[in-house]
């Protein structure tokens, strides 16, 4: 970003409006001037626009999320800190939180994403927690477009850079590819962490004349108006903003997050906050702003990568890997000597003040005083008109569609190509999914597990949404979105603990995007509360449209689940021949939004399946006690593609094949998308137990000692398939496509 | 102060799986004319000038810089900038 | 048996390494961080895998400068067992410890997955416990394993038997003879890529990397009670 050799006077920032390039509208710039009385000088106008943007201020989504269940008897922070904290017993809690790197992701692939990786670990480390697990939810376009192609590439390689390098298991998550992505891809981070209750630290200020430290990497031109940018739609001018996005350095901050681990056990620290987002800007302000404080800052002090940067620059910069923390005043040399051990700067900035401003002084003059509490608590909130959708409308009235299968065994085949549904393999053997050597379930099954060293332990963890049944219905498919991912935790043995969420729209200011909005939140609410599982932590990122063209609606849920004993956990692959195969729950024809719809018609249409949550609750209930008891050998969602997808995915690497009989409508069994099933293997010694338990159990056959899926129905065989070529087509779809030149 | 710029590359008899995939894909992209690709590093260091410069400078390039199992590096000395 | 685990800023397997010594071989272990000059009263050596210095420049360049390497390479000399995975390997390398140098993976990308490996020599310190032709499952997680010495060099791993572990069936990485594993010729330096102290429990799909951890034990307990007889 080249250099203001003169920035523009308040007078002509008023006239000749230059904070409407900062993304600020008329009518927050006379609210800025009306909370300080006089007009903003450069420096300040710049602090507003990062603070009041929707990335920071969550200005058009606060009246939405509102709604959203925070509490519950395990949760020990909520939302508003670096990341949600639930209790787990033996004096010991879980940390986790999702967030978005979408646009940055859209321009540089790599960078975005290693940046998003860096940005969502420091969020949890700045709690005090050590992390122990990363996920991602991402989201590509058509994977035949070259461009496309790069995205995906350079995005798995740039969270791989990442998190490898730091050396924290990137253990889970999804990729869905859709042309609506073509775009915008989606990169959403999430990060777990662990800590003990006492350790806990929170983003304050607190204590008048305490020392304000920055610690860690040096303040670049990099990322000035990341947050902004954020809040923004993509289109063909984006790529000149690529100076936006930010370069990651996660050998700085492995120094950074150990320095820091240390530093949370010194009484001296009071408050530590992340320089993500608007970086010492939002750091600074809001750490006052909880605490009730002010705090003044010299700036000639910070750490400066580059010479002659203007107050502007350092306050919105968002070079990686720093943290503001708050110290007790005289304390300052103990908590440099700990970041000198890592090699890191930790240098006194600034003071907490009683008068509640961020007052910023540089070369000998103050270069922005403003209230803490107009920056971090006194963003405009809109209440923003929806309209229902006529798709929407449309799609009600639609009626059920059903479709023609002549040959099973080839759609099952080729669903099993599908990119969405096909193995994440070529994915996730990029990542480091062993290192902390507590990855006990891999990528690959329902939700990954990370057993917790010295207890009987274990966390289960899983990111979920489909997209496509919120296209159809917003509410009812982020209610699904939530079960699901609850389906997956139960299948690995968890009981399901609280959700983080990142809720991916497109421009909020289009009443239909902001209608599905809506709808999803009072959907996610719904089935928060009905599933017990409160939010405790999550992001927003509206505008993700490029050329005026939003993406369907994705609301990513993240989801930990607790394992009690790790005896109880549950894999999706059948373990050994004999076993009974159950599916619980009988199938409808669901049809609408599924992967069969997508395959033989090319785009979703109709009603989204439906979802009752009083069902999905016992089931999940009675599943999970019959784990618990040790009936289950093995557990699976029915999910993406249907039962036919279920059963294939158990099979392939278990070494077994599977016999099953069907007697209801077999296209409906294998292929339907009907809510709240699950495929499970059951000892034959014990099925009595187990169908006890589980009422909505149906008998489907067994598994076997030869590699084959055989399914017959009233009229005999309808399927054979050499487990083999299933696995052919599941496994080598995704590298057919990335060896396949653009 | 001088200012050195040192290239090191891979030895020929070293496989570059970097070049032979830029290679691959700017054939692809219809650059045939490319007959290798050959990847390294380029380091600048601002130097003060001294009567044995070279040969520290082959000895930072020996000890640190380069690996000379695998790589080759050459370097040119420039005037630097007075600062 | 006492063991020192280095530390160096960027190691990321460093407690991997320290939990598989005290909690899967039940012996005593330490930390000593990079700044330390001194591996006195400790019987063996590891160098955890990891990103030392960020592998900036090259892989273990840096680290190789270590205030500590000076008195890794006399634990060397002095007949200790020291043992190098992953960056620890590519440490050894650079330090000179052992033969040859590291490129990145023939196919450009990070692999991180259990690979079955051969065991090609059981009678080091370190394989005692194994066969010679056992195929164990030892996970590898890198991007830069393609292991390359010259021909001679080569020849001479050969005809000394210091290749100790070769990829079983596909090899990952694209490593000259299928290396994973080599040993220096007094045998006491062993070098390799895939991670044995990532496959001591069960429960995390194979303790097949165990019984290398044992051998080393076995041998110090052997070499222990001829000194003190």
């Amino acid at each position: 970003m080249p250099q203001l050799l003169h920035e523009p006077t308040p007078e002509m920032i008023a006239e000749e409006k230059i904070y409407r390039q900062m993304g600020l509208a008329d009518r927050e710039f006379d609210a800025i001037q009306e909370l300080l009385g006089r007009k903003p000088n450069y420096t300040e106008i710049g602090l507003f626009s990062v603070m009041w943007s929707e990335h920071c201020s969550y200005k058009t989504s606060k009246p939405v999320l509102k709604k959203f269940p925070s509490t519950g008897a395990r949760v020990l922070q909520g939302p508003g800190e670096g990341a949600g904290v639930v209790d787990i017993g033996d004096n010991q809690a879980v940390v986790f939180k999702i967030e978005s790197h979408n646009h940055p992701s859209a321009i540089e692939p790599y960078q975005g994403a290693a940046t998003g990786v860096g940005g969502i670990i420091r969020d949890v480390f700045s709690m005090g927690a050590r992390p122990v697990a990363l996920l991602n939810s991402l989201r590509f376009g058509d994977l035949n477009q070259a461009r496309v192609k790069y995205l995906f590439e350079e995005v798995v390689a740039g969270i791989a850079g990442y998190g490898n390098c730091i050396g924290i298991p990137t253990v889970g998550g999804e990729v869905q590819f859709d042309e609506c992505y073509n775009g915008n891809p989606l990169v959403n981070a999430m990060c777990v962490g662990l800590i003990n209750h006492e350790d806990i630290k929170v983003g304050q200020a607190k204590g008048i004349g305490n020392t304000v430290m920055y610690v860690g990497a040096s303040t670049g031109r990099d990322g000035i108006h990341g947050a902004t940018f954020a809040s923004e739609e993509l289109n063909e001018q984006s790529d000149e903003k690529r100076p936006a996005v930010q370069v990651g350095d996660p050998f700085m901050e492995k120094l950074l997050l150990e320095a820091c681990l240390e530093l949370i056990k010194n009484d001296a620290l009071v408050g530590i906050q992340d320089m993500g987002a608007a970086g010492l800007t939002s750091s600074s302000s809001e750490m006052a702003s909880k605490a009730g404080v002010g705090i003044h800052m010299n700036l000639d002090l910070v750490p400066q990568r580059e010479a002659g940067m203007t107050p502007y620059e350092m306050m919105l910069s968002e070079s990686q890997e720093r943290m503001l923390i708050v110290v007790k005043k005289g304390r300052e040399e103990e908590i440099k000597d700990i970041f000198a051990k890592w090699n890191l700067h930790a240098v006194a900035i600034g003071e907490v003040i009683e008068e509640k401003v961020l007052r910023l002084e540089h070369k000998g003059k103050i270069a922005a005083e403003v209230p803490v509490d107009a920056l971090a608590e006194e963003a405009p909130v809109y209440h923003m008109p929806s309209k229902i959708p006529d798709d929407y409308k449309a799609f009600q009235k639609q009626p059920v569609w059903k479709p023609n299968i002549q040959s099973p065994k080839d759609v099952l085949l080729r669903l099993l190509r599908q990119p969405t549904i096909a193995s994440k393999e070529w994915v996730y053997n990029q990542y480091d999914y062993m290192v902390q050597t507590n990855t006990v379930v891999s990528p690959g099954s329902d939700a990954a597990v990370v057993r917790i060293r010295g207890t009987k332990k274990a966390l289960a963890m899983t990111t979920d949404c489909n997209a496509k049944y919120l296209l159809l219905d917003p509410e009812m498919g982020c209610k699904i979105a939530v079960a699901e991912a609850a389906r997956n935790i139960v299948c690995s043995g968890g009981r399901p603990l609280a959700i983080t969420d990142c809720l991916n729209f497109g421009n909020p200011e289009k009443p239909e995007v902001f209608w599905q909005l809506e709808k999803a939140v009072e959907g996610m609410s719904e089935a928060c509360v009905e599933l017990e599982t409160p939010v405790i932590s999550g992001n927003v990122s509206l505008y993700n449209e490029t050329n005026q063209k939003a993406i369907d609606p994705t609301p990513v849920v993240g989801m930990v689940g607790l394992i009690e004993d790790i005896k109880h956990m549950t894999t999706s692959r059948f373990k050994q021949a004999g076993d009974a195969i159950y599916v619980i729950g009988k199938a409808d024809a669901s049809f609408e939004g599924s992967a069969c719809q997508l395959l033989l018609e090319g785009k979703a249409s109709g009603r989204a399946p439906q979802l009752d949550l009083t069902v999905e609750k016992k089931r999940q209930a009675q599943l999970l006690q019959a784990i618990k008891k040790g009936l289950v050998q093995s557990a699976h969602d029915v999910s993406d593609g249907g039962l036919g997808v279920a059963l294939a995915e158990s099979l392939i690497d278990s070494g077994q094949g599977a016999d099953i009989q069907i007697t209801d409508d077999i296209n409906c069994e294998l292929f339907s998308e009907t809510q709240s099933r699950f495929v499970v293997s059951v000892s034959e010694d014990v099925r009595e137990d187990f169908e006890k338990i589980v009422d909505d159990a149906v008998y489907l056959g067994r598994v076997t000692d030869k590699p084959m899926l055989t399914i017959s129905g009233n009229d005999g065989e309808v399927l054979k398939a050499e487990v083999a070529e299933l696995e052919e087509a599941w496994k080598g779809a995704l590298p057919c496509y990335m060896t396949k030149e653009g | 102060m001088k200012k050195v710029k040192i290239y090191i590359t891979l030895r020929e008899s070293v496989l570059d799986p970097q070049g032979q995939a830029v290679m691959d894909s700017l054939h692809n992209m219809s650059y045939e004319d490319v007959k290798d690709v050959r990847i390294g590093k380029y380091i600048e260091l601002e130097m003060e000038d001294s009567k044995n410069l070279t040969n520290r400078i082959e000895e930072m390039c020996e000890k640190l810089l380069a690996n000379t199992v695998i790589e080759n590096y050459r370097y040119e000395i420039e005037e630097g900038v007075t600062q | 048996m006492k063991t020192a685990v280095i530390v160096f800023p960027g190691s990321n397997c460093d407690t991997d390494m320290y939990c598989a010594i005290k909690e899967g071989l039940g012996e005593e272990v330490e930390y000593v961080w990079h700044d330390d000059s001194s591996l006195d009263g400790f019987d063996a050596v590891m160098i955890p895998g990891g990103f030392s210095y960020g592998d900036y420049l090259r892989s273990g360049a840096i680290a190789r400068f270590s205030k500590i390497m000076p008195a890794v390479i006399q634990a060397a000399n002095a007949g200790k067992p020291v043992l190098g995975v992953c960056n620890g390997f590519q440490i050894l390398l650079e330090a000179g410890l052992l033969p040859g140098a590291m490129l990145r993976n023939k196919k450009l990308k990070f692999i991180c997955k259990t690979v079955p490996l051969a065991v090609e020599n059981a009678e080091t310190l370190f394989t005692a416990g194994y066969k010679k032709g056992d195929i164990i499952q030892i996970p590898i997680a890198h991007g830069e394993g393609n292991y390359y010495c010259d021909e001679k060099t080569l020849e001479q791993l050969q005809e000394q038997n210091r290749i100790v572990f070769k990829y079983h069936g596909n090899n990952p990485n694209g490593s000259i003879d299928n290396i994973a594993g080599i040993i220096n010729e007094k045998g006491n330096v062993l070098g390799m890529m895939p991670h044995p102290e990532r496959a001591v429990d069960m429960l995390l799909g194979s303790d097949d990397g165990l019984k290398l951890f044992q051998s080393i034990l076995q041998h110090w307990r052997e070499s222990h009670a001829a000194v003190t007889t």
